[in-house]
């Protein structure tokens, strides 16, 4: 290998890089809108959730009820005397789910029994509907224990629960899915330019003939691909910088590691995506094919299952067998736990190591199909 | 003296397509070698393994005394090798190219800069230097990939087409450049599918269907037709039917139309007498002429094809009233502009009925887009297309129906069956019921495509594929045809049997619009309308065309020599009277 071949090469990739619009594009201004999108766009997060409430009963513990709803910040209440009224809106999606506090509520609960509450959700959100389920029966299960507590502390069998419940959320107190949404974009981000992009301008050289010219020089393969692999990392690098300064001043993502961490995750994870990338050019030589398996052997699995959108926990046994093989899903989890804990080595160092084992994987399997030669 | 290269028994095959046959040959220094056939023949497979990027499935190749196999770091050292399209990186810049090729090729210090010098003074690059490799012309780019083939020092030099897609003019500076790397004693093996370009070279090897048909000088071959190709000149027939008539003939091996007669080849040892006896009938006069190359390969290959048509004898004559009027098309001042790029200007002319008329220019003057303009396929910039007297801008369907087109590389669907892409076709042109069945039955017979029903067309020999293109265009009978570059990467032979269908169905009355660039297909036309750079250079006949070409040195130009003198001609106005261009 010469040092000077490969810094032509370099310099002449990096060239391209600079004058090529689409290059740009995918390096810079995709994900600048993919992380806008995550961070505003898609949210996993349920607030001011449009629900009706029907007091059937007048009575004050009903109203009292009533008012625990809407004194959430998660729900945003239309009070109701009948059910006939909210039908018809949650038909037309105008609300989300109603609550219906029954005419028998007092007397029952006067009658020291706990009156039935009735939820109705719209299904056809079943994250939505699950989530106001989930929550309103929080509400009414809190509201009875409160109740319950104040009637025993002013009775004169007076015991009260000495425990009080107090939750805390560790690593995103404030339960924001922005705050793993946008680390977890990155991986996307990387997953585009490392194998996508990769891929796109190997084949390009194959589809225009200059891999051919390449091939007739004395410069050796691995200077060929050297000369591909090194803009593109520095190039991976400088998305990484600017996605986390963009998560960092922009999001409000608090990046609780240090930066050199976070880099040299993205620098693990960057050798089995630009060793995916290369491989599918090596077997691909037509920009077309290309974009296609790139999409669908990178992007979709650094998508679905990275554990970025869906808990991998939550998969079948063999999908989640299969999670192990996607890079991304490691990169993901060291992105989280870079930003939301902090330099936490003993999660980082494993997730490193298995990036760098998936990517040895790729290049032993590409230095076997690349040879110099235009023979397939 | 040692050859450069020596091929021992190579052969070579693609899964269990053979692409070259075993063969010998030898490759010497200081010589152009001419690696001459048509597409398809195997010469890039050829030259990719005589540079070391392919290795032979049989036999032993060594080039400069390094075995292609096994040493290919020796090869990559010391051959120049300048692909198709000439490897060059497009957003880069023409210095930005060489000083990448220099570097890969370790060329540094005072070596570099005196190769740099040498190099651009060589290829007169010089002014361009900062110029973007994809901004320049095809001209420039096939000096550009010259240069970076040369940068290496070559003892071999290795152009894979180098004249595709360079206008006639820069084709010739290639061939001067060439001739002096020859004489410093470099060899230069120069692959081309245009038979006239073999008669430049030393030594030719001839390729088809991957097997040699010949190796040595070129007059070694066209030697062996002496006194059997001759020129029936000024008959009054028309030259059409005296060449079906000819074709006909079983002495006849080959014939072509020449300007306002034609020209025969008589097989080996038959007398001239039927050659008479035609001319005589047809009131022609007879001239032996000096045996050409591409005579000689036909005859290497069996001869051409009879001048039968079978589907001009089906289809009925063109009614004279179906055209109304005597103008077939019109191009009035059409221009067509992508951004900043001008792809057309003021491109202006008429075809009338029953003529066949030429568009002819290298890649990029902008025939197919004048063409396209024509048959409604672009919108013109400014300017207007009629065809039919129909304005193809107000009744864009009526005029599409009185034309047939027949794109380049033919657009047939090749996930459709041969039979399907009949009846796709058929449907498109607005046939339906018993008539769509008749003609799509009519054309299977007359095409002989029964065997072929079933297949995907891209699995057809050559020949075939272009009969059905020409089936899939000729099914709504269509007054008027146009022809985009029908016969690019056909073999001759092939081309002929073409053009027999062409000129029977103008017997018929069909006009029929051609582009190409073949230029020695101009002869087939009425008239050629000479396209370079977005312009219409000249238009006559190609007779008329040469005859504004000849000099006293060169009484009988060919179709090519005609376009450089006027290209140059045209050049010489514009610096004389630089405002004549913007009057």
């Amino acid at each position: 290998m010469k040092l000077r071949r490969l810094l032509a090469l370099v310099r002449k990739e990096s060239l391209q890089i600079v004058r090529d619009p689409s290059s740009i594009l995918i390096a810079f201004v995709l994900p600048t809108i993919l992380l806008f999108l995550f961070a505003y766009a898609v949210s996993l997060d349920v607030q001011d959730v449009r629900l009706g409430v029907v007091l059937e009963n007048d009575g004050a513990a009903a109203r009292e009820l009533a008012a625990e709803f809407a004194a959430t910040r998660y729900f945003d209440v239309l009070p109701v005397r009948d059910r006939r009224e909210v039908e018809g809106l949650v038909v037309a999606q105008k609300l989300r789910a109603v609550v219906v506090i029954p005419q028998d509520f007092d007397r029952r609960l006067a009658a020291g029994s706990r009156p039935a509450v009735q939820v109705l959700t719209d299904g056809s959100q079943p994250n939505t509907a699950s989530f106001i389920a989930g929550y309103a029966e929080g509400v009414v299960a809190t509201w009875f224990e409160s109740r319950k507590r104040e009637r025993a502390a002013i009775g004169p069998t007076a015991t009260g629960p000495t425990v009080a419940l107090q939750p805390r959320f560790w690593f995103n107190p404030e339960v924001e899915s922005r705050r793993f949404l946008v680390p977890g974009s990155i991986a996307i981000v990387m997953t585009t330019i490392g194998t996508l992009l990769t891929a796109l301008v190997m084949a390009r050289e194959w589809e225009r003939g200059t891999m051919e010219a390449l091939f007739s020089t004395p410069s050796s393969i691995l200077e060929i691909l050297l000369g591909k692999l090194l803009p593109y990392f520095g190039l991976g690098m400088l998305a990484t910088l600017g996605c986390g300064l963009l998560a960092v001043t922009v999001f409000d993502v608090p990046l609780r590691g240090s930066w050199g961490a976070l880099l040299a995750l993205s620098a693990a994870f960057l050798v089995p995506a630009l060793g995916q990338g290369l491989l599918i050019s090596a077997l691909a030589r037509n920009q077309f094919i290309a974009a296609q398996v790139a999409v669908f052997s990178g992007f979709l699995p650094a998508f679905l299952l990275s554990g970025f959108l869906f808990e991998i926990e939550s998969m079948p046994p063999l999908i989640r067998a299969l999670t192990y093989l996607i890079p991304a899903r490691y990169f993901v989890t060291g992105l989280q736990t870079v930003f939301a804990a902090g330099d936490v080595w003993a999660q980082l160092g494993p997730n490193m190591l298995a990036m760098l084992a998936v990517g040895a994987g790729f290049f032993a399997i590409t230095a076997r199909k690349t040879r110099k030669s235009l023979d397939r | 003296m040692v050859a450069t290269v020596e091929i021992r028994g190579l052969a070579k095959r693609f899964g269990d397509h053979p692409a070259l046959h075993p063969f010998d040959a030898t490759i010497e220094a200081g010589r152009l070698t001419g690696l001459v056939g048509p597409d398809g023949a195997g010469k890039t497979t050829l030259l990719r393994i005589l540079a070391a990027l392919m290795a032979p499935s049989e036999g032993s190749v060594r080039v400069l005394g390094h075995d292609v196999a096994r040493e290919a770091v020796g090869i990559h050292a010391e051959v120049g090798y300048m692909p198709q399209r000439f490897g060059l990186y497009e957003d880069l810049s023409v210095m930005e190219n060489l000083r990448l090729y220099s570097h890969l090729r370790g060329l540094r210090g005072k070596d570099l800069e005196a190769t740099f010098e040498r190099l651009l003074s060589f290829t007169r690059l010089g002014p361009f230097t900062e110029r973007l490799a994809g901004r320049l012309s095809g001209g420039m780019k096939q000096k550009l990939g010259l240069a970076c083939a040369l940068m290496a020092h070559p003892k071999l030099l290795l152009l894979d087409e180098p004249s595709v897609g360079v206008d006639p003019v820069s084709r010739q500076e290639l061939w001067r450049m060439v001739e002096e790397l020859t004489d410093d004693g470099m060899a230069v093996v120069w692959s081309t599918a245009y038979l006239d370009e073999a008669e430049r070279c030393d030594t030719v090897i001839l390729l088809n269907e991957g097997r040699i048909e010949h190796d040595g000088p070129p007059e070694a071959l066209t030697r062996r037709l002496a006194g059997r190709s001759f020129r029936l000149v000024r008959p009054d027939d028309d030259r059409r039917t005296l060449l079906a008539k000819a074709l006909d003939l079983d002495g006849v091996r080959d014939g072509v139309i020449q300007g306002h007669g034609i020209r025969l080849v008589l097989a080996e040892n038959e007398p001239r007498a039927a050659v008479d006896e035609l001319a005589r009938g047809a009131g022609a006069a007879v001239e032996a002429v000096p045996p050409r190359f591409e005579d000689a390969f036909i005859d290497c290959l069996g001869g051409g094809p009879g001048g039968r048509s079978a589907i001009a004898e089906r289809m009925d004559p063109v009614e004279p009233d179906a055209l109304n009027g005597d103008v077939a098309v019109e191009a009035r001042q059409l221009t067509k502009r992508f951004g900043q790029f001008i792809a057309a200007e003021r491109v202006d002319f008429e075809v009338r009925r029953g003529e066949v008329f030429g568009l002819l220019g290298p890649n990029g003057a902008g025939k197919s887009t004048t063409f396209k303009m024509l048959c409604g396929l672009l919108e013109p910039t400014s300017g207007e297309a009629r065809v039919v007297s129909l304005d193809l801008r107000r009744a864009p369907s009526a005029a599409k129906r009185q034309l047939g087109y027949m794109a380049q590389k033919f657009s047939l669907y090749g996930l459709l069956s041969v039979r399907q892409n009949l009846e796709f076709y058929s449907g498109v042109y607005g046939l339906t019921g018993g008539r769509r069945r008749r003609r799509i039955e009519e054309m299977i017979e007359t095409f002989g495509l029964e065997r072929y029903l079933g297949e995907s067309p891209e699995t057809l020999p050559l020949g075939y594929k272009q009969r059905l293109a020409l089936a899939c265009a000729l099914m709504h009978r269509p007054p008027v045809l146009f022809l985009d570059e029908p016969t690019s990467g056909v073999d001759p032979i092939t081309r002929r049997e073409f053009w027999s269908h062409i000129n029977g169905l103008v017997r018929k009355g069909v006009t029929v619009l051609v582009t190409t660039h073949f230029m020695e297909e101009a002869e087939y036309c009425d008239r050629v309308a000479l396209m370079n750079r977005a312009r219409v250079i000249a238009l006559d006949s190609p007779d008329a065309l040469k005859a504004r070409a000849a000099t006293a040195e060169r009484p009988d130009p060919t179709m090519e020599e005609t376009f450089i003198a006027l290209i140059e001609a045209g050049e010489r106005r514009a610096e004389a009277d630089p405002a004549g261009r913007a009057a």
